[in-house]
């Protein structure tokens, strides 16, 4: 702040508070002759209205007086008269910091105990799950639900469904660094028909009772359009967040108005990086609480390495990085 | 010389029904939005009846159209009868009750639409915005040309106080709006970020310092002695708290940004402007109260007097709860919180809807030439009710904020939050049933109101002209 701001600031402050002081010391007493208690100022309004002119309430003085000499030490000791900092030099970033590391320093030795643990071990940790279902709590539920099993366009956590990996990893991954999905809208590509075609495909993929000859019209279309992320048998693709069109789990509608407007007009899918609000530590627990309820992502992350099966689709293969544009 | 001239009273009765038809219609919409905080339901999936579209709808129709039509109507009143001058242009007059009424009935039709500016109690878009200015604008000249042609030397106190919410209301309601229209019901702000919030705040602040506060102390100032037959208590304390609560709430806005985006020194100057405050504001309450001292036993036979005497104390109490909710340890457990609410409702409830009810009683037989209302046992009545009502209201609000308050900052030795936000919600469940009986019990008291005023009216069916009155030492 320039120092002329600073004086504006300072002197028009100053002068206000200063104003009400002189106005009090100027009014407290009567000069001239005394008024009288029962004596009004001799002023007449609409016949009858008119106007003592007692002292000041001397408590209400005082109480007037101490809020001003409360706010100009104030003013002296915080920041408020513009540019000067006040002499304890307090900020509220700076008591934000100092209070989140006196928080964190407290915490050290807990979350110490967890660095060392993978995932799996958090995940069979009671203290570790504790804190990872308050942290689930008060920062998840708001998309996925107290019982996080989600709601429409926010995945259902609970279910085997995994749009971008199931493995703790990729769990992990998720939380962090967040993710976003972007299918594009094919309406203008496909025209109407083209669009019915491909949802009744699509709806047939997941075994429901649609009529052949469409499904046929929309295989050819499917093929040449949607397998390049949902894969020729439509089982998705979770390095590119493409979901599973074959398992009955829709995240947002497997009807067919639903189905053709993702067609017709793409999806986007967002979830917040959480690793900057949350921190790695917090993130491992959290992301451990959600595993706990999958003892079969857990077993199978716990089997030594040449028991582990070959290579499914994405499972072993984390998916890092960003799907490419 | 002069007894050929008469009041211009129309535009008055005209202004003072309205006050009670809009303060039914804003209640209600009140009553409607606490009702589905408790059971979401009654939105029933209609937009334009979504809490998110009533609401500023409920906060506009009680500040401007109940509060304003009440001051438009006293302040008209007030100024002719303490100036001993009929209305300057009384054309010009009639032209601000219709478009002021026209604001309203636009307000009511937009704001459920979803046209709003986003500004709280601005959300008004830039078209009624213009014709506000022009309303605004016609009634200074009514005031302040009545003023001028006064017959007595001194201005009464109470002009002081409508004189500073003109003016005042003009600059923040003329600065916080300026806008650039996209289309016809679209317009964005022309501040950017912080420094939006920063003037939304001063102006917000400043509608609660000079609508809902100057404007009903100029009320107070001609009603209480009126109504009490007493002189004003203090000549000296009406100038040292008219210049230091006007010169002083210009900077309090900024406390509703405490730990906020807002610079730390602006925050600061907020809570020390509002600590200030709490003097001067108390000036007014000590002012009325003490006006009555002499007559206290009006207050057993006169229900208009108790209306106006609680108001006050309803004033002193939210005039007390504001500054220490300014100050940054208070706020950081009160912001966000339904004791907000409370306190917001202990002002306009208890304050402005009083006094303005109270004004309005003392008003109507004193316009009509009667010698009453119709009935004192009605005013009782709705006295009794209303109070139960406010104090159910902000008890229920003053418990469900501290709860919320303590809840949302518990935390776990491991670091977390001891409570979801869910939690809180559940926690203050029963006391927005507790809210919402108050604001039944409220509008209950309005309509035993609406019934008095209506037999009052038909007991002055050949009311004439009330000839304008000499001076007393002309």
């Amino acid at each position: 702040m320039t120092l002329g701001w600073t004086l504006f600031i300072t002197i028009f402050t100053v002068a206000n508070i200063l104003a009400c002081f002189w106005l009090l010391w100027w009014t407290r007493k009567r000069r001239g002759e005394p008024v009288s208690q029962t004596e009004t100022t001799g002023h007449v309004w609409d016949g009858d209205l008119t106007e003592y002119n007692k002292p000041l309430p001397k408590w209400w003085l005082n109480l007037f007086y101490i809020t001003i000499v409360f706010s100009l030490a104030y003013l002296v000791l915080y920041p408020g008269l513009g540019g000067f900092a006040g002499t304890l030099g307090w900020s509220s970033s700076a008591q934000h910091d100092e209070d989140a590391r006196i928080a964190e320093a407290r915490l050290e030795p807990l979350f110490a105990r967890f660095r060392p643990m993978d995932l799996v071990e958090l995940a069979r940790d009671p203290e570790a799950l504790r804190i990872g279902a308050n942290v689930f709590a008060a920062n998840c539920t708001t998309c996925h639900g107290s019982d996080g099993r989600g709601a429409r366009g926010f995945p259902n956590l609970m279910d085997d469904s995994w749009q971008w990996g199931g493995d703790p990893d990729a769990v992990l991954t998720t939380i962090l660094e967040g993710r976003t999905a972007a299918m594009p809208g094919w309406g203008q590509l496909l025209g109407e028909q083209g669009v019915t075609e491909v949802t009744v495909y699509v709806q047939r993929l997941s075994g429901q009772q649609v009529d052949p000859a469409l499904a046929a019209a929309g295989r050819a279309r499917f093929e040449a359009v949607c397998i390049a992320c949902h894969g020729i048998d439509g089982k998705g693709n979770p390095a590119l967040g493409a979901p599973d069109l074959t398992d009955g789990v829709w995240l947002h509608g497997g009807d067919f108005a639903s189905i053709s407007n993702a067609v017709r007009n793409g999806l986007n899918g967002h979830m917040p990086a959480h690793g900057p609000i949350l921190g790695k530590d917090r993130s491992r627990l959290v992301a451990a609480w959600v595993l706990s309820h999958h003892p079969g992502i857990l077993a199978e992350a716990s089997r030594p390495a040449d028991e582990a099966a070959p290579d499914g689709p994405g499972l072993s293969e984390p998916p890092t990085s960003r799907p490419a544009p | 010389m002069s007894g050929t001239t008469f009041y211009e009273d129309r535009v008055i009765r005209q202004f003072a029904v309205m006050t009670v038809v809009w303060g039914i219609v804003g209640m209600v919409v009140g009553v409607l939005i606490a009702a589905q905080l408790y059971w979401p339901a009654l939105n029933f999936d209609v937009e334009w009846l979504s809490y998110g579209r009533l609401r500023p709808l409920h906060t506009n129709a009680v500040i401007f159209a109940f509060g304003g039509c009440g001051i438009f109507a006293t302040s008209y009143y007030i100024v002719q009868r303490t100036c001993h001058a009929p209305l300057f242009a009384p054309k010009l007059a009639a032209f601000t009750f219709w478009g002021w009424q026209a604001v309203i009935v636009l307000a009511a039709i937009t704001l459920p639409l979803g046209m709003t500016q986003g500004k709280e109690y601005a959300e008004l878009e830039w078209p009624i915005d213009l014709l506000i200015t022009l309303v605004w604008v016609a009634y200074g000249v009514v005031y302040f040309g009545t003023i001028v042609k006064r017959r007595v030397r001194h201005i009464y106190v109470a002009n002081w106080f409508f004189a500073a919410f003109i003016i005042t209301i003009a600059i923040l309601h003329v600065f916080n709006s300026l806008a650039i229209p996209a289309s016809p019901w679209k317009s964005y702000s022309v501040y950017p970020g912080a420094v939006d919030a920063m003037v939304q705040w001063w102006y917000g602040h400043n509608a609660v310092g000079f609508f809902l506060t100057a404007a009903f102390l100029g009320m107070m100032y001609y009603f209480i002695p009126k109504q009490a037959e007493r002189p004003v208590y203090s000549y000296r304390l009406s100038v040292v708290h008219f210049w230091a609560l006007i010169s002083i709430y210009m900077w309090a806005g900024p406390h509703h940004l405490q730990y906020t985006a807002l610079p730390d020194w602006a925050q600061s100057l907020g809570m020390v402007f509002s600590l200030i405050l709490l003097a001067p504001s108390w000036g007014g309450m000590i002012n009325g109260i003490m006006t009555l001292s002499g007559a206290w036993h009006k207050l057993r036979t006169d229900p208009v007097i108790k209306f106006m005497i609680v108001s006050l104390s309803f004033y002193g109490m939210s005039t007390f709860e504001g500054p220490m909710m300014s100050i940054k340890t208070v706020n950081s457990l009160s912001h966000y919180t339904d004791w907000t609410i409370g306190h917001v409702h202990s002002g306009a409830l208890g304050w402005v809807a009083m006094i303005t009810v109270g004004c309005i009683y003392s008003l109507l037989p004193r316009l009509l030439a009667l010698p009453g209302m119709y009935s004192n046992r009605l005013i009782e009545q709705h006295f009794w009710v209303h109070t139960i009502g406010v104090v159910l209201y902000i008890a229920s609000m003053w418990i469900a904020g501290l709860t919320q308050g303590l809840m949302w900052r518990a935390t776990n030795p491991d670091g977390t939050l001891t409570y979801t936000f869910v939690e809180s919600l559940n926690a203050t469940y029963p006391y927005y049933l507790g809210r919402l009986v108050g604001g039944v019990l409220v509008v209950v008291g309005m309509l035993i109101m609406a019934w008095n005023v209506w037999k009052t009216f038909q007991m002055a069916r050949d009311a004439r002209p009330i000839p304008v009155a000499a001076p007393a030492h002309a």
